[in-house]
C-alpha cells in the first residue's frame, strides 16, 4: 500500500486546567489517510473530533504522539491541507473573491495569477456572478460555498471538513453534499483526500470510504468501519441503513464498555436541563419500545442532542436501552402517567436513589447547621476529576435537577446552594444529626 | 485588500461636480496645513502677540485643531502598536497591559508643567517645544482609551477567523490587515471619536501655560479664550464660544461621520443590517471620479507594499523556547525602569516631611469629596432628563448629538464665566469648584444615559405598560435597572474627567480676583506655579492612588454587576 498521506501516531491531547489537572481530550490516536480516499471521523459532541481535525492541521500542536505527511504532502510541511469550517469563517469585509484569494496571496502569487485561479475556483463551485458579493448577502449555502472555493483554490493534497453541512438546512447541505462529490468524483480538483469530521451517520456513510468512531472522555479510536458502497449511493438501500445502524450501536455503546477497568472517575450527569425529560417520556408512553435512532430522525435531533437525554433517563431508571431501542421502565411509565406534582415526587426518589452526585450534594447541605453551601465547593470537589469547564457544567445540571426534585434552592447573587425553610428546619431535627 | 480598490470597470469617465468639490477641499486641506504648520515652530519670543481682533479667530482655530490632529495621529499609531505588542507577546503584555491601567489614572493636567520643560529643552528658543508639551498633553487624554480599546479587540479576535487566517498562512502582515485592524475597526473607531472629543479640555489647558514663573501662551483658541477672559471682554469671549462649537460640529460631520459610515462595513455579524449611519461626506467620496482614480494609482503602490512586506508564517505554532532574549530584554528593561522611577522618586521626595504627607492625603480626601459630589449631583439632573429624552425617540434624535456637542466642549473655557459669578455672590470656591466641575463632566452621564434609554427593548416598555407599571415602581423595576450599565460606564467617565478637571478647578481667577479651593487639586496647580517639582509628584501620586483605588473599590464592581445581572439581551 502506497504511504500515507498523513499519518498520526499515538496523538494524546491533554488541555492544561488552572489548578494543575488537566482534561485530557485525545488519548493514543492512531490514524491514517491515505490517498483516494474519503475518511469520515465520527463521534459524539465534545469527544475531541474537531480538536483532531486541529491537530492534523496544525492548528493545534498534540501533547504527545507524531504527525508525518508523507507521499505527495511530503516537504509541504503542513502547506499541504486547506479546511473548510463549520461557521464558514468568512472575512465579513471581504468579497467573495477577496475571500477567495486569501490563501494564495499569503502565498505570495501575483495578482493576475491571483484573479484567474480565483475566478476559476469560484466558476467551479458555482459561485460566478457573486464574486463582488459580499459574505452578509449571500444565504448560507453560497457562504459555505466560498468557503469551499476558497480551500480548493490553493490546491490543497488533503481537504479538512469540520462540520462543513450542519449549519445549513437539509435541502442546501444535500445540494452542497452533491456537488462536493461530484466534483471528487470526477476528479475535478487535484485534491488527493479528504478528512470530514461529522456528527451525521448518514453524512459519513454517504460520502466517505472509511469512518472512523471516537468514543469520548478521552477519544480514543473505537472502531474503524469501511464502507465499501459504490457512489452514487442511496439511502434506503438495505446495506446502507445496515452500516448506518452498525455505527449507531458502536457510537451508543456505554463509554464504560470500551475503557479499561481500574482508576475511572465517577460518570459525569449528563448535561440536560431536567425539563427536556418530560417531552421524550410522554413521546415515550405512546409507543412501548423506540429505535433512537429514528426517533430522532423524527424529532428532527442530532444524536448529540438526543444522547444525553436518554443517557439522562437511563440513569434516573425512567427508561433502559438495549441495542440501540428506547423502552421506559416500570417507574418511567408511571412517571409519564403522574400529575406534575407527582412526577417531582418519582424524580426525586429516583435520583436520589440512583445518582450520587446529586445524594451527595444534598447531603453536604443537610450536613450544615445554616444548610448553606457555596457552589465554588461544588465545582472545586468535581474538579479534580472533570476539569474546570466540565465541573462547572456538571454543577449546573445538578443545581437544574435538584431545584425540579425541589432537593435544594440555589440563589443566583449569592451563588449558595441552600435548602428551604422548611427543609433546613428537617434536616436540623432529630433526622439530621 | 479591500482598502485600496483594484482597477476594475470604470464606472464613467467624465469629471462631475463633486471632483470639483473633491479636489478643492483636498487643495485647501493642503494649504491650510502647510500654512498653520509653518507657524508652528515660531521663535519664542514672537509668541505673546495674541490678537484679540475675531478676524484671527479662524486662524487660532485652525492652530488648535491641527494640534489635535497631530496628537490624535499619534494616539492612533501608539494605540495601534503599544495595544499590538501587547497582545502578541505575553511577557511584554505583563509589563504593558498593568502600566497602561495606572498611566490611564494619572492625571494629565498635573504633569503638564514637567512635561513642559522636558520639551522646552530640546528645542530651545523655539515654540516648537511647547508645541511638543501641548500636543503630549492632548496624546495623553486620547492614548490610553484607544490604546486599551485595540487590545481588547486583538485579544478577543473570533476563533474561526483566527482558524482561517491560520490555516491559508496569513503572515503577520496579512493578518494585520485581513484580519487585526479590520475587526477592531468599529471598536477603534467609536473609542477614538470619545476620545477626541475628551481632548478638547486639554487642548484649552494646554494652550495657556506657567513655564519658568511666567505664563506663556501658544496661539490657539483655547489661549485666546483666556486671553479675552483675563480682558473681560465679552463679545471675543461669546465669538470663541461661537467658533468653537463650530469646530467641533465641523469636525463631526467632515471627519467621524464619514468615518463611523465607512466602518460600518467591518461589522462583524453575517446579517445585512438595515440602516447604518449615513454621512453626505462619504457619499461625495464614494461618487467622485477623482477619488477612485487616485485609489487606481495607490494600488500598484500598495500591491508592492504587500509584495514586501508580506512573507509565510513559520510553518509552526511558535515553540516555548523562542523569544526568551525578548523575555530577559524585556525584565531587564523593565527593572531598569522601575529601579529609575523610584530612584527619581526618592529623590524628590526626600525633602517632604510626614506632615506634608498627611497634608496632602488630607487635601486628596476633600478633593474626593468634591469629585463624589459633582457625579452624583450631576447624575442627579442627567438621569431623569436623559431618560425622558431617550424614552421619545424623536426628541432623542437630535437631543444625543447634542449632549455629545456639550460632553466635547472644553468647559474650563468657561470657568472664568462661573467664577465671575460666583465672585459676585460671594461664594468660595471650596463648594464653587463643584460646579466647574460638573460644567465638564455631568455630560458623559447625560449622553450615556439618552443612549441607554433609547436601546431599552420595546417589548420590556410595552410590558411595563400593560401591567401597569408607574412612577417610582417603574423606575425601579424597569428603568434603572435598564440603563444601569450606561450609568455606569457615564459614571466612570464623569469621576475621571472631575479628577482632572479638580487640577483647573480649584484655582481659577476672573481678570484679577483669583479663587483658591482646599483640595489636592489646587495643591498641585500652586506647586507647579512656584516650580516645586516634590510637591507636584507627591499631589500626583496621591491622586493616581485616589483614582486607582476608587476604580478598584468601586467601578469595578459596578461594572461587574452591570455586566452580569443588568445585561440585557
Amino acid at each position: 500500500m502506497a504511504e500515507p498521506l498523513i499519518l498520526a501516531q499515538g496523538i494524546d491531547k491533554i488541555y492544561e486546567m488552572p489548578g494543575g489537572a488537566g482534561k485530557q481530550v485525545l488519548r493514543g490516536i492512531d490514524l491514517a489517510v491515505r490517498e483516494g480516499e474519503v475518511l469520515a471521523v465520527l463521534g459524539p459532541s465534545g469527544s475531541g473530533k474537531s480538536t483532531l481535525l486541529r491537530i492534523i492541521a496544525g492548528l493545534v500542536a498534540p501533547s504527545r504522539g507524531r504527525l508525518t505527511y508523507g507521499g505527495a504532502m511530503a516537504g509541504r510541511r503542513g502547506d499541504g491541507v486547506a479546511m473548510v469550517f463549520q461557521s464558514f469563517a468568512l472575512f465579513p469585509w471581504l468579497t467573495v473573491q477577496e475571500n477567495v484569494e486569501l490563501g494564495l496571496r499569503a502565498r505570495g502569487i501575483d495578482e493576475a495569477e491571483r484573479r484567474e485561479r480565483a475566478l476559476r475556483a469560484i466558476d467551479m463551485i458555482g459561485l460566478d456572478g457573486f464574486e463582488g458579493a459580499y459574505p452578509k448577502e449571500l444565504s448560507g449555502g453560497m457562504r459555505q460555498r466560498v468557503g469551499f472555493a476558497r480551500a480548493l483554490v490553493v490546491d490543497p493534497d488533503v481537504l479538512l471538513m469540520d462540520e462543513p453541512f450542519s449549519a445549513l438546512d437539509v435541502l442546501t447541505a444535500e445540494n452542497l453534499r452533491r456537488d462536493l462529490l461530484e466534483l471528487w468524483l470526477e476528479r475535478r480538483i487535484p485534491t488527493k483526500a479528504i478528512v470530514i469530521v461529522t456528527h451525521s451517520i448518514e453524512e459519513a456513510v454517504y460520502l466517505a470510504d472509511r469512518a472512523i468512531v471516537l468514543s469520548r472522555d478521552p477519544a480514543e479510536v473505537r472502531a474503524e468501519v469501511p464502507i465499501a458502497l459504490p457512489h452514487w449511493r442511496d439511502r434506503e438501500d438495505r446495506r446502507f441503513t445496515q452500516l448506518v445502524d452498525q455505527i449507531y450501536s458502536l457510537l451508543t455503546q456505554r463509554a464504560a464498555e470500551g475503557q479499561t477497568p481500574g482508576r475511572r472517575r465517577p460518570d459525569p450527569v449528563p448535561a440536560v436541563r431536567s425539563g427536556a425529560f418530560n417531552g421524550l417520556v410522554e413521546l415515550l408512553e405512546d409507543a412501548p419500545r423506540e429505535d433512537i435512532y429514528r426517533l430522532g430522525e423524527e424529532l428532527q435531533f442530532e444524536v448529540d442532542d438526543l444522547l444525553p437525554i436518554v443517557e439522562g433517563l437511563e440513569l434516573l431508571g425512567l427508561a433502559e436501552v438495549h441495542e440501540g431501542d428506547i423502552e421506559l421502565t416500570e417507574e418511567g411509565r408511571r412517571y409519564a402517567a403522574a400529575s406534575l406534582l407527582e412526577r417531582k415526587e418519582i424524580f426525586r426518589t429516583q435520583a436520589l436513589a440512583r445518582c450520587p452526585a446529586l445524594a451527595q450534594v444534598r447531603r453536604v447541605l443537610e450536613q450544615k447547621s445554616n444548610g448553606r453551601m457555596n457552589r465554588e465547593f461544588f465545582v472545586d470537589a468535581m474538579e479534580q476529576s472533570y476539569g474546570v469547564e466540565e465541573a462547572e457544567r456538571q454543577v449546573d445540571t445538578l443545581i437544574d435537577w435538584g431545584r425540579y426534585a425541589e432537593l435544594f434552592a440555589y440563589d443566583q447573587e449569592s451563588r449558595q446552594l441552600y435548602l428551604e425553610a422548611e427543609e433546613a428546619g428537617r434536616a436540623q431535627g432529630p433526622s439530621g444529626a | 485588500m479591500s482598502w485600496f480598490p483594484a482597477p476594475g470597470i470604470a464606472r464613467r469617465v467624465r469629471l462631475g461636480w463633486v471632483d470639483v468639490l473633491v479636489f478643492a477641499a483636498v487643495l485647501l486641506l493642503l494649504l491650510a496645513v502647510l500654512r498653520l504648520g509653518g507657524r508652528m515652530a515660531a521663535p519664542l519670543h514672537a509668541l505673546h502677540t495674541i490678537s484679540l481682533d475675531p478676524r484671527f479667530l479662524p486662524l487660532y482655530a485652525g492652530e488648535s485643531l491641527l494640534r489635535i490632529f497631530i496628537a490624535f495621529l499619534a494616539s492612533l499609531l501608539f494605540a495601534i502598536g503599544y495595544g499590538y505588542a501587547a497582545a502578541k507577546s505575553p511577557w511584554a503584555g505583563r509589563v504593558l497591559v498593568p502600566l497602561l491601567d495606572i498611566l490611564q489614572s494619572v492625571p494629565v493636567l498635573g504633569f503638564l508643567s514637567a512635561t513642559l520643560a522636558f520639551f522646552a529643552g530640546l528645542f530651545p528658543g523655539s515654540s516648537l517645544g511647547l508645541e511638543f508639551a501641548a500636543v503630549f498633553a492632548i496624546f495623553t487624554a486620547q492614548a490610553w482609551n484607544m490604546t486599551f480599546a485595540f487590545y481588547h479587540t486583538l485579544v478577543t479576535l473570533p476563533r474561526d477567523l483566527e482558524e482561517a487566517s491560520h490555516v491559508y498562512r496569513l503572515g503577520r502582515w496579512s493578518r494585520l490587515w485581513y484580519l487585526e485592524l479590520p475587526s477592531s475597526a468599529i471598536t477603534l473607531v467609536m473609542n477614538s471619536m470619545m476620545s477626541f472629543g475628551g481632548s478638547w479640555f486639554f487642548l484649552a489647558a494646554s494652550e495657556t501655560v506657567t513655564f519658568s514663573g511666567r505664563q506663556v501662551m501658544l496661539p490657539g483658541i483655547g489661549s485666546y479664550m483666556a486671553l479675552a477672559e483675563s480682558r473681560g471682554d465679552v463679545p471675543a469671549m461669546l465669538a470663541a464660544i461661537a467658533i468653537m462649537i463650530a469646530l467641533i460640529v465641523l469636525v463631526d460631520q467632515l471627519f467621524w461621520r464619514p468615518i463611523i459610515a465607512w466602518s460600518q462595513r467591518f461589522k462583524l455579524e453575517q446579517t445585512p443590517s438595515a440602516d447604518g449611519p449615513g454621512s453626505f461626506v462619504l457619499t461625495i467620496l464614494r461618487r467622485s471620479v477623482l477619488v477612485e482614480w487616485v485609489l487606481r494609482l495607490l494600488h500598484p503602490l500598495w500591491e508592492g507594499l504587500w509584495r514586501t512586506m508580506s512573507r509565510p508564517p513559520r510553518p509552526r505554532p511558535a515553540r516555548a523556547g523562542q523569544g526568551r532574549a525578548w523575555r530577559i530584554a524585556f525584565t531587564l528593561l523593565g527593572l531598569l525602569v522601575l529601579a529609575g522611577a523610584l530612584r527619581a522618586g526618592w529623590q524628590l521626595l526626600s525633602g517632604i516631611s510626614a506632615g506634608e504627607v498627611l497634608h496632602v492625603g488630607w487635601l486628596g480626601i476633600l478633593t474626593w469629596l468634591r469629585v463624589t459630589a459633582a457625579v452624583l449631583l450631576g447624575a442627579l439632573w442627567t438621569v431623569p432628563v436623559g431618560v425622558a429624552i431617550g424614552l421619545s425617540p424623536r426628541v432623542g434624535r437630535w437631543a444625543q448629538p447634542l449632549a455629545q456637542i456639550a460632553a466635547s466642549f472644553p468647559a474650563n473655557m468657561l470657568f472664568p464665566i462661573v467664577v465671575a459669578w460666583l465672585l459676585r455672590v460671594h461664594a468660595g470656591l471650596d463648594i464653587g469648584a463643584i460646579p466647574l466641575m460638573m460644567l465638564g463632566t455631568q455630560w458623559y452621564i447625560l449622553f450615556n444615559v439618552i443612549a441607554g434609554s433609547m436601546a431599552i427593548p420595546q417589548d420590556l416598555k410595552e410590558a411595563g405598560r400593560i401591567f401597569g407599571l408607574k412612577g417610582l415602581f417603574r423606575w425601579r423595576r424597569l428603568v434603572l435597572p435598564a440603563i444601569f450599565p450606561s450609568l455606569v460606564t457615564g459614571g466612570v467617565t464623569a469621576a475621571g474627567g472631575a479628577w482632572n478637571a479638580s487640577i483647573v478647578a480649584e484655582v481659577a481667577s476672573w481678570q484679577h480676583h483669583t479663587l483658591v479651593a482646599h483640595g489636592l487639586g489646587a495643591y498641585i496647580t500652586l506647586a507647579t506655579a512656584r516650580g516645586q517639582g516634590s510637591q507636584v509628584l507627591l499631589g500626583i501620586a496621591v491622586m493616581s492612588i485616589l483614582v486607582v483605588g476608587m476604580n478598584r473599590l468601586v467601578w469595578r464592581p459596578l461594572y461587574h454587576l452591570a455586566e452580569t445581572r443588568y445585561h440585557l439581551d
